[in-house]
């Protein structure tokens, strides 16, 4: 479904996955030092709940409900009437109000690039630096397959 | 009969304050922190998020400690804690294909796209005891970092199920049928039959013990199912919930699961060419034996799709669904050390009443 999101949906989306996978001392830096008066209400203060997680039968069949996880989320609202939405797998309250926080503050055209360069770059940053790190340990691991021949008749 | 029972809350507290101090043990070795059995105690904080069916780490670190290391009790914890949050929704199916994988190994394919990948395995140690574990707090036991090789992380590692299938040489896995809910035995009693995404469900948070035996019958000839792994794939997935007031799939981070591809004996009929049949597993963490196991119960208890004799207990639909979850089997079995005096009373009464008769009975009547 997100092929066929509207570009500023998808690009939305994409602003949201790095928030959601932010720590809180990613979000509350650049937040607290950017836009210290962001002034941000609760229109839905910070919740903690589940999220029943679906798997596929054999990978790509039909649904199954496989478990759920906890997930904590916020929605709030800047002055300018951007809302924002946090949804955060685990159970802090802080860390998803301050991506609901984030979130709004991407919205605002004046505050757009600012959260994208000052916040969501150095996540990505990390993601990717995590990911590489993890692709070479992996890779380390990777079978190299060599065949020996035994037996009269394979000469 | 049950009749209610007073008194013993001094030596229930007391007792209590007991269990407290057996937990800390012995006061002059440090504590352990909920941090170290997250980070350290990972495949038993794995095993209780899978069977205590909640996925977070921290929650299931802070009930191995408080269950004092009894994973059953700890499962049973996070199932209670569970009931008290309310639900906010579903997530997207998770896409096991765009998994960023951690290990990747396959019995039916020696070369593969994207390659065999062992990872973080206990396969292939000695199983020796190392006692350089034991030397603790000097940094001599901290072991060496990860040998590292070049990778592209984004190299595809399509499911090996998905190369057989494209030679339609494995059945395909039905879709969901349009509108059909997907059944939720949290929300609705198990009833039989029971389709297959309950079975998977119940299978997914059932106690690995049970399921690793009844796999183990399968393959010992209670209910054959002729079993090569396709593929097990250990490794961390997306997790999306559609959130109603913003109209698309949010991201909400990244999960670590095990997916178990079992490969199995093929079957055909006179209109239809022989394919292999399969079964799947699939939980939270690493957690390759409980994957394994349950994808060999979940094709077992699929004979009669394939219309093979039920003969084995890991065929019996019944059987196998209602005696998997260890917390009712715990429940059950342990609430026999409840008081029974009152039944066990009026079984006595019985008893002495039938010894008073026979006793009372002629020599000639009792030696026949």
């Amino acid at each position: 479904m997100t092929e066929t999101l509207h570009p500023e949906l998808a690009a939305r989306r994409r602003a949201m996955g790095l928030m959601a996978r932010a720590t809180e001392a990613e979000l509350d830096a650049p937040i607290a030092a950017l836009w210290p008066d962001h002034g941000a209400r609760d229109l839905k203060p910070a919740e903690i709940g589940l999220v029943m997680l679906r798997g596929r039968t054999g990978g790509d069949g039909a649904p199954f409900n496989l478990g759920e996880a906890s997930i904590t989320r916020a929605v709030v609202e800047l002055p300018g009437g951007e809302r924002g939405f946090g949804h955060v797998l685990g159970r802090s309250k802080r860390r998803a109000r301050l991506a609901a926080i984030a979130d709004a503050l991407w919205q605002a055209p004046a505050s757009r690039a600012s959260v994208e360069a000052a916040l969501l770059a150095p996540v990505a940053a990390r993601l990717a630096a995590d990911k590489a790190r993890i692709a070479s340990e992996t890779a380390a691991t990777r079978v190299d397959f060599f065949t020996l021949v035994r037996g009269e008749d394979a000469r | 009969m049950y009749v209610a029972v007073k008194g013993g809350e001094r030596a229930i507290d007391n007792a209590h304050r007991l269990l407290a101090e057996a937990r800390r043990g012995d006061r002059s070795v440090p504590e352990i922190g909920t941090a170290q059995i997250r980070e350290q105690l990972s495949l038993a904080v794995d095993r209780v998020m899978t069977e205590g069916s909640l996925l977070d780490r921290d929650l299931a670190a802070l009930a191995i400690k408080q269950a004092r290391g009894d994973l059953i009790e700890a499962i049973f914890l996070v199932r209670a804690y569970r009931t008290t949050l309310p639900r906010f929704g579903h997530s997207e199916p998770l896409d096991t294909a765009a998994m960023q994988v951690r290990r990747r190994i396959s019995a039916t394919y020696k070369d593969l796209p994207g390659g065999q990948v062992l990872g973080p395995t206990f396969d292939y140690t000695h199983r020796l005891l190392d006692f350089a574990l034991e030397a603790e707090g000097d940094g001599q036991g901290e072991p060496a970092r990860p040998a590292t090789a070049p990778a592209d992380p984004d190299q595809p590692m399509p499911r090996v199920t998905d190369i057989i299938g494209g030679e339609d040489l494995i059945e395909r896995n039905p879709p969901q049928e349009a509108g059909a809910p997907v059944g939720d035995l949290t929300r609705d009693p198990l009833n039989f039959p029971a389709a297959r995404d309950l079975r998977l469900q119940n299978l997914a948070r059932g106690d690995e013990g049970f399921l690793l035996a009844l796999a183990y019958s399968t393959q010992r000839g209670y209910g054959r199912t002729h079993p090569f792994v396709g593929e097990i794939r250990l490794g961390e997935v997306e997790v999306e919930m559609v959130v109603e007031e913003l109209g698309f799939a949010v991201p909400l981070g990244d999960i670590t699961v095990t997916e178990c591809q079992m490969v199995n004996q093929f079957k055909g009929s006179a209109v239809d060419p022989p394919r292999f049949t399969r079964g799947y597993g699939l939980g939270f963490g690493h957690c390759e034996r409980k994957a394994m196991s349950m994808a060999l119960v979940d094709r077992s208890l699929r004979a009669d799709a394939f219309e093979e004799e039920r003969k084995g207990p890991a065929q019996d639909e019944e059987f196998v669904l209602s005696h998997s979850d260890n917390v009712q089997a715990t429940g059950f079995v342990e609430h026999l050390k409840l008081p029974h005096y009152v039944d066990f009373q009026a079984e006595l009464a019985f008893i002495r009443q039938m010894r008073a008769e026979q006793a009372a009975r002629p020599e000639t009547e009792a030696a026949e």
